[in-house]
């Protein structure tokens, strides 16, 4: 088989004008959407029959929940890629994954936390839910800390690909965490192979959340992708010339 | 094998060696990983006496009882199955009412469950309240031809 495409894909100055040339779309795009969905579900959207209007924070905490373990997988498979073929810009993209990850993991804390107590009334428990993603959030951070002790690239790279690895085993046990073991928090309402558990008029904001979130994820890769290759290559011909 | 072969069976194995033993791990661990125990557990004998536990369940229609001048409330949570009768001394979450599910911390007093805190959960679904109150009649004659079902 031929690799070809994808060592030109991986050339960091190649990837550096893609992701320049990238940025700005998923920037905007995202920024729309995001907008669009913020008023379609504190407005549009109907109140529960339950939780009245404090339902709305879903619109923030799903979004960042499923982003804080999509993030991880892509950080996981970028890390695994850079293991197996070498490529250095691999690394640069599992990294630049980590703080984003973090932060989204951070937010679908903190905002479960604000959701728990009206309606569950408890800031947090230990539970099978909450607890594991708690465990992701240490994850990127642990990640963050085993990359920033090495003085050496190459060698922080491969010792924090081998942790996003082990630490891919996670995302499943968050996502089925709910239907394995008894927790407060509730199952799956969308992510689950049966219809999904929440009306039409509250689903298409949060659809559309998502979506803005995918953006921004794109948005915020590219940027800190770009920042790292600029890093990477500061001693590289390609970068003098283009300056 | 080339190294690029062995590297990716290296990466393969880090991820399936991992994942089988965190399997075995939580299969040994899986008692102390349910938050709460069901009515029926703790009829069976399951659930330990002497320490602290939680019970989860829904509350059961038409048992929430308030007694007068205190903050004394009583009800019996149900798995539609077995039933566990609660008195708790406090505010009760916002979305705390019968027929909804509620998970309490205390320790078993003879046959009533007295319990210290009282969380409301809530369920998976979401709707507006007027597809609530169409869906209601069927819900209920759900209820009532299939208990057991949560």
């Amino acid at each position: 088989m031929s690799w070809t495409w994808f060592h030109k894909l991986a050339s960091p100055p190649h990837a550096y004008r893609i992701l320049g040339s990238m940025a700005p779309w998923f920037g905007w795009a995202s920024l729309a959407l995001i907008l669009l969905a913020t008023w379609w579900g504190l407005v549009k959207a109907p109140a529960d029959y339950q939780q009245g209007d404090g339902f709305r924070i879903l619109y923030v905490h799903a979004p960042s929940a499923w982003m804080s373990m999509f993030t991880y997988v892509v950080m996981a498979v970028a890390a695994g890629v850079g293991l197996v073929w070498r490529i250095k810009l691999a690394h640069a993209a599992a990294a630049a994954c980590a703080p984003i990850g973090a932060s989204f993991t951070f937010l679908a804390l903190a905002t479960g936390s604000i959701w728990g107590k009206p309606m569950w009334g408890t800031w947090w428990v230990w539970d099978a839910r909450l607890t594991s993603e708690l465990l992701l959030l240490f994850l990127y951070l642990g990640y963050m800390a085993l990359r920033a002790s090495f003085d050496d690239p190459q060698r922080a790279d491969r010792a924090s690909a081998v942790l996003a690895l082990v630490g891919v085993i996670n995302v499943p046990i968050i996502h089925y965490s709910v239907n394995w073991w008894s927790t407060l928090h509730q199952p799956a309402s969308v992510t689950k192979f049966d219809k999904p558990s929440i009306d039409l008029a509250m689903l298409i904001p949060l659809f559309l959340m998502i979506a803005g979130f995918q953006l921004y994820f794109g948005w915020a890769v590219s940027r800190r992708l770009r920042g790292e290759i600029l890093r990477r290559e500061r001693n590289a011909n390609w970068l003098k010339e283009a300056t | 094998m080339t190294p690029r072969q062995k590297r990716m069976v290296t990466v393969v194995a880090i991820v399936a060696g991992v994942g089988i033993a965190t399997a075995f791990a939580l299969k040994a661990f899986n008692q102390n990983l349910l938050y709460y125990y069901s009515p029926t557990q703790v009829h069976a004998g399951e659930a330990p006496a002497s320490r602290s536990i939680r019970v989860g369940g829904l509350v059961e229609n038409g048992s929430l009882a308030r007694k007068p001048g205190s903050m004394e409330v009583t009800f019996i949570l149900t798995d539609y199955a077995q039933k566990v009768p609660v008195s708790y001394t406090g505010v009760l979450p916002d979305l705390f009412r019968e027929g909804q599910g509620v998970i309490a911390r205390g320790r078993m007093d003879g046959n009533r469950f007295v319990a210290e805190e009282v969380l409301a959960k809530h369920d998976e679904n979401y709707m507006p309240p007027e597809v609530a109150d169409s869906l209601k009649p069927h819900l209920d004659a759900a209820n009532s031809a299939a208990p057991g079902s949560t």
